[in-house]
């Protein structure tokens, strides 16, 4: 059977012999890689952080607690490595958060990050022509809003607390967190509000 | 280091690249590697920074052309190989065995090396005392170090704000390098982007960053 590098690319080969010596010399097992990997599977994503927004929403006494200090998570029996900050968004604030030298990421409320977030064009322009990435989102803000980026340098992870939408009194908490994006905790997005379905006419 | 990991503020790479309904990983061989990561980190086998340090070290041409996750392999590799785990040869051996024979399955076996005392990141042992308070103004040392630094080029011999206060942490320059950890107080400082990139900033614009003491000087006025 000939080789196709197509087929088996020299990375997948080479982390393949990566892992057996590994195992081979008693460094690591193979059971520990599989759990980690189905725990990836199992990773939800940005809903912890969903949960997060929706209850600051909410209640406004965790909200100032969790400005204050993002370890409040804790509340919604949430933990994670390394301290969380939480940056709120407002009518004259844009929060949005990058890591310039690497991809440093708030996984313990967002999941693993997207692609995107850790691409050369990302990393590069955020800091330097925010406005102008956040058009790419389709968010064109206000002159009048200033703009805060945040470089992630060191072991404190950034989450952003975005605006309520209009239109969502009344909602429960549960129907709120399904409103909040990924992308609006990163800060590159706003959060919509409630889809509107069109009552279809039937004629009579 | 001067490299090509330290991107912030350049140019050329175009529009960002979004994708639907992205999967968590592309391929088998990506949770593969990031698993291996995190446990070989929990194990002590190297440090964070030590991680980041070898991503870095990537030939350039190499770091901009492979996709993330290899970079993640390189440098896990080449800590392995810097710690003594394993040596080059064994690898490209193994990797050949793999190549000619598609077929073979990784080997089972358990771990036979000690758990180690898992890695202190939180710094609790005497803290210094903070130089800086929150609203005091600070400058950027200009340092061009050829070892680790998480004080980006752009934002060297700058002039800014303190805004929080995070208590030490570990500080990366030295733990990159094993010599020691030398916890610091670290900072959130905030720049106007006016300081950062001149008359060419966007309107009402700051950037923030988690700054370690040792890259601070007061500003004097």
């Amino acid at each position: 059977m000939t080789y196709d590098p197509d087929q088996e690319p020299y990375v997948a080969l080479r982390t393949k012999a990566l892992e057996s010596l590994l195992i081979e010399k008693g460094l690591l097992s193979a059971e520990a890689v599989d759990e980690r990997i189905s725990e990836y599977e199992r990773d939800i994503g940005p809903l912890k952080g969903a949960s997060v927004v929706a209850r600051a929403w909410v209640d406004p006494d965790f909200k100032a607690r969790l400005l204050q200090d993002g370890s409040a998570i804790a509340e919604l029996g949430l933990t994670g490595g390394g301290e969380l900050v939480v940056v709120e968004n407002t009518p004259d604030e844009h929060h949005m958060v990058v890591c310039t030298l690497c991809s440093c990421y708030p996984w313990m409320v967002l999941g693993l990050p997207p692609t995107w977030y850790k691409s050369f064009a990302y990393r590069s322009r955020a800091v330097i022509e925010p406005r102008a990435v956040l058009r790419e989102f389709g968010l064109d803000l206000d002159e009048g809003v200033t703009v805060h980026v945040h470089d992630s340098s060191a072991e404190v992870r950034y989450m952003v607390l975005p605006e309520r939408p209009p239109g969502t009194a009344g909602m429960t908490e549960d129907e709120l967190a399904a409103l909040v994006t990924r992308d609006a905790m990163i800060g590159v997005a706003k959060v919509g509000g409630p889809v509107r379905h069109l009552q279809s006419v039937v004629p009579g | 280091m001067n490299g090509v990991h330290d991107m912030g503020g350049m140019h050329g790479f175009g529009p960002i690249v979004r994708e639907e309904n992205e999967p968590l990983f592309h391929a088998p061989w990506e949770a593969q590697v990031r698993a291996m990561m995190v446990i070989a980190r929990s194990r002590g086998y190297f440090t964070i920074d030590a991680f980041r340090y070898g991503i870095e070290r990537m030939d350039p041409a190499h770091y901009l052309r492979a996709p993330y996750f290899e970079r993640w392999l390189a440098s896990i590799e080449r800590n392995l190989l810097e710690n003594g785990f394993l040596t080059s040869d064994e690898l490209d051996d193994r990797t050949e065995y793999f190549r000619r024979h598609p077929e073979a399955m990784r080997p089972r076996g358990v771990v036979t090396t000690p758990m180690p005392e898992p890695p202190d990141e939180s710094v609790d042992s005497p803290l210094p005392a903070s130089q800086f308070a929150v609203g005091d103004a600070v400058i950027t040392r200009n340092i061009h170090s050829p070892g680790h630094t998480r004080l980006p080029r752009y934002a060297r011999g700058k002039r800014g704000i303190v805004q929080r206060l995070h208590g030490p942490q570990i500080f990366p320059d030295t733990n990159a390098l094993g010599l020691g950890e030398n916890p610091q107080p670290l900072y959130s400082v905030c720049f106007d982007a006016r300081e950062l990139w001149g008359d060419s900033a966007e309107p009402r614009q700051t950037v923030s960053l988690d700054l370690w003491e040792s890259y601070l000087e007061p500003a004097s006025g």
